[in-house]
């Protein structure tokens, strides 16, 4: 399996196979506290909390909460973290997280500012750790780990591998998906943010050598380049497993953000003709609509067969 | 947020970067003190947040008063890509050599902050020819590094100093403001070989504006658009008749698709964020019911689990409360769905099972 993987289900000969520890920064806050609950009742294994200041508390009479990542790593050995602080104080959590050794980080947050999310990717690149976001909805394995605010419905584990830079429309799409019979290995929320710790392009070569991933799925939108550089990345490295793409905001103005930071046209930069000119030279199919995507992924099946 | 020219000038000034004199005016009244104060001739630009003002009629030449007085309305009038003029700037009119473009934007893909330069400036930035890229991390630029730009530009002499400065202060400017933008074109070479920014353009990072407190003043939101960010909604008007409701930016983008390929006119892009409340979704109904021009409104929730009937509920609130009287087409993805479709029998919301249903009867207008 791949290094993904690795950090969040484990090998099979792992003590905690499939029951990787996971730390939530930002555990007493409202939103941190009702995603923990979530994460906790899909099966995820939180084994700590963090807030400044409430060390030595417990978070529902079982999570111990701590003050700082670092307590929080040695008393548990944890190696994920997710971050559910606002926004102007994630770079203070997450240069805690990176500091102590965490080496996937989730970043819930919006509204991050770019310059914040530029140091935080720095530093992790220092550290060799990953992070996921910001602005994302994190990244699951369905039925074995959770570390994200997705609802858990729209999910079953499979062979299909979702990378998405909206948040709903992952949700949406993975539920097309489940009922026409494609189960998911992975999903990974970029984030809709201009900058992304785990670019479409870095989250393709990380499940692209999953030994039994059927087909993958891409869900972009208007904004950069990023789907231009991943739609070239599979054309070079001759990827020939099944995928689609559905690529949102085609009605959206130029020049507006359109609700994620990083949604705006400027120009023909961020356009999506761009996108799906570049999606049809890797003969990669782009759905108009949500729903047509397992359409369109059966067809690319049938047709691999 | 991108500044008007006139507004990214005051930072220019206040960073140092040249500039010919100039005055903004919203009124000719005030702009006829100004065109006293520079003397003529001076060039009318107008003043809105989109490119293309040259070929839309927006920059007009200004020798003497009686040209000022028929072209300053003119202008003023104009509407460039839906955009109307905020203001009047009048600017020196200046002889110049040669037009070169500088900018320094965030890079996405490559993650860093970017120089882009060029000889041959004062087109938009697609057509600029011989483009110097160089990546510069978080956006410091060293002596060694502006010269280098200037030597790849084949600038010369004095030139090579003034380009230097420029670079600089540009970079002082980007870092300090937090901008994704900050460019140049045309970045005049002037007579005397010294360097004048005859445009200014500058994009803010909106995710840092709780930092600069001082960029605030160039805020430009309409009540409807305060009011949606107070609510942490994401609102964008649009000139349709349909507004478009959901929650999260790519969902609502979708649906605006969807309609758009149907045939339908949206009214505005409306994301309400994360869950969905009876409270949320009572506020964008609010929102949408300040924008006369809204005949229809389509409300796509992927709820996860959210429960349907709690935002059947606000419909039925805001039709008590005499809130809206306009017909509402709505897929609701959640629990208890058939309770909410029970509740708002008979009402003009009608909820369907999927979007692309709703969006059907928005755009056939079947409101029953």
């Amino acid at each position: 399996m791949t290094e993904i993987f690795d950090i969040l289900q484990g090998k099979p000969e792992d003590s905690d196979y499939k029951k990787k520890g996971v730390i939530i920064q930002g555990i007493t806050g409202a939103y941190g506290s009702l995603h923990a609950r979530n994460m906790m009742a899909y099966g995820t294994n939180v084994v700590a909390g963090v807030t400044p200041g409430k060390g030595g508390q417990k978070f529902d009479d079982k999570v111990p909460i701590y003050n700082s990542v670092k307590e929080a790593v040695d008393a548990t050995s944890a190696k994920i973290s997710i971050v559910y602080v606002p926004a102007k104080f994630f770079l203070e959590a997450a240069k805690d997280a990176l500091e102590a050794g965490i080496k996937l980080l989730v970043a819930i947050p919006e509204h991050v500012p770019v310059r914040d999310t530029l140091e935080v990717i720095e530093l992790a690149k220092q550290k060799g750790a990953i992070i996921i976001g910001p602005n994302t909805p994190g990244i699951m394995i369905p039925e074995v780990i959770k570390v994200g605010i997705m609802p858990p419905m729209p999910f079953k584990l499979g062979k299909i591998a979702v990378l998405s830079k909206s948040g709903t429309l992952l949700y949406e799409i993975s539920d097309a998906l489940t009922k026409a019979g494609f189960g998911q290995s992975i999903t990974i929320g970029i984030g809709g943010d201009p900058v992304n710790g785990t670019r479409l392009v870095d989250a393709f070569d990380m499940v692209k050598d999953i030994p039994d991933l059927e087909g993958m799925v891409i869900v972009g939108e208007i904004g950069g380049d990023s789907e231009e550089i991943l739609a070239q990345r599979i054309i070079d490295s001759k990827f020939s497993k099944p995928t689609v793409a559905y690529i949102a905001g085609r009605a959206a103005p130029k020049e507006k953000r359109m609700g994620h930071a990083g949604a705006i046209v400027m120009g023909t930069y961020g356009s999506a003709e761009s996108k799906v000119s570049m999606f049809n030279k890797a003969n990669i199919p782009v759905a108009k609509r949500p729903a047509e995507v397992p359409v369109l992924l059966a067809g690319k099946m049938e047709k691999s067969d | 947020m991108r500044l008007l020219e006139f507004q990214a000038k005051e930072l220019f000034r206040e960073f140092g970067i040249p500039l010919l004199p100039s005055k903004s005016s919203t009124t000719i009244v005030e702009g006829r003190i100004h065109a006293k104060e520079l003397g003529y001739p001076f060039v009318i630009k107008i003043q809105v947040p989109v490119g293309g003002r040259g070929k839309a009629g927006g920059i007009q030449k200004c020798q003497n008063d009686d040209e000022f007085e028929l072209k300053y309305p003119q202008v003023m009038d104009l509407t460039i890509k839906g955009e109307k003029a905020r203001a009047i700037l009048l600017e020196k009119m200046a002889d110049i050599k040669k037009e070169l473009y500088l900018s320094i934007f965030l890079n996405r893909s490559k993650r860093c902050y970017t120089i882009i330069a060029s000889a041959e400036g004062g087109v938009e930035i697609e057509s600029v020819k011989n483009q110097i890229i160089k990546e510069i991390g978080m956006g410091d630029v060293s002596d060694e590094v502006a010269r280098e730009v200037a030597k790849k530009m084949g600038l010369e002499g004095k030139t090579v100093d003034d380009l230097v400065d420029v670079l600089k202060k540009l970079s002082k400017l980007t870092i300090e403001k937090e901008a994704e933008l900050v460019e140049i074109n045309p970045l005049a070479i002037m007579q005397d070989d010294s360097l004048m920014a005859l445009d200014g353009k500058f994009v803010t990072d909106d995710n840092s504006n709780f930092r600069h407190p001082e960029m605030d003043k160039y805020q430009e939101k309409s009540e409807i658009e305060e009011r949606a960010e107070k609510s942490g909604f994401s609102l964008v008007e649009l000139d349709g008749d349909i507004a478009v409701v959901g929650n999260g930016a790519g969902l609502v983008m979708s649906t605006l698709d969807m309609l758009s390929d149907n045939g339908g006119k949206p009214a505005c892009f409306l994301d309400v964020g994360g869950g969905a409340t009876t409270e949320s979704v009572y506020e964008a109904l609010t929102l949408i019911s300040k924008m006369n021009r809204v005949k229809k409104i389509l409300v796509n929730l992927y709820g996860g689990i959210v429960k349907t009937t709690v935002v059947a509920e606000a419909f039925l609130k805001a039709y008590d409360d005499g809130l809206i009287d306009l017909p509402v087409f709505s897929r609701l993805k959640g629990t208890e769905s058939d309770k909410a479709k029970e509740m708002l029998k008979d009402s003009r919301t009608k909820i369907y099972d999927s979007v692309e249903d709703a969006i059907n009867a928005a755009v056939m207008g079947d409101s029953n």
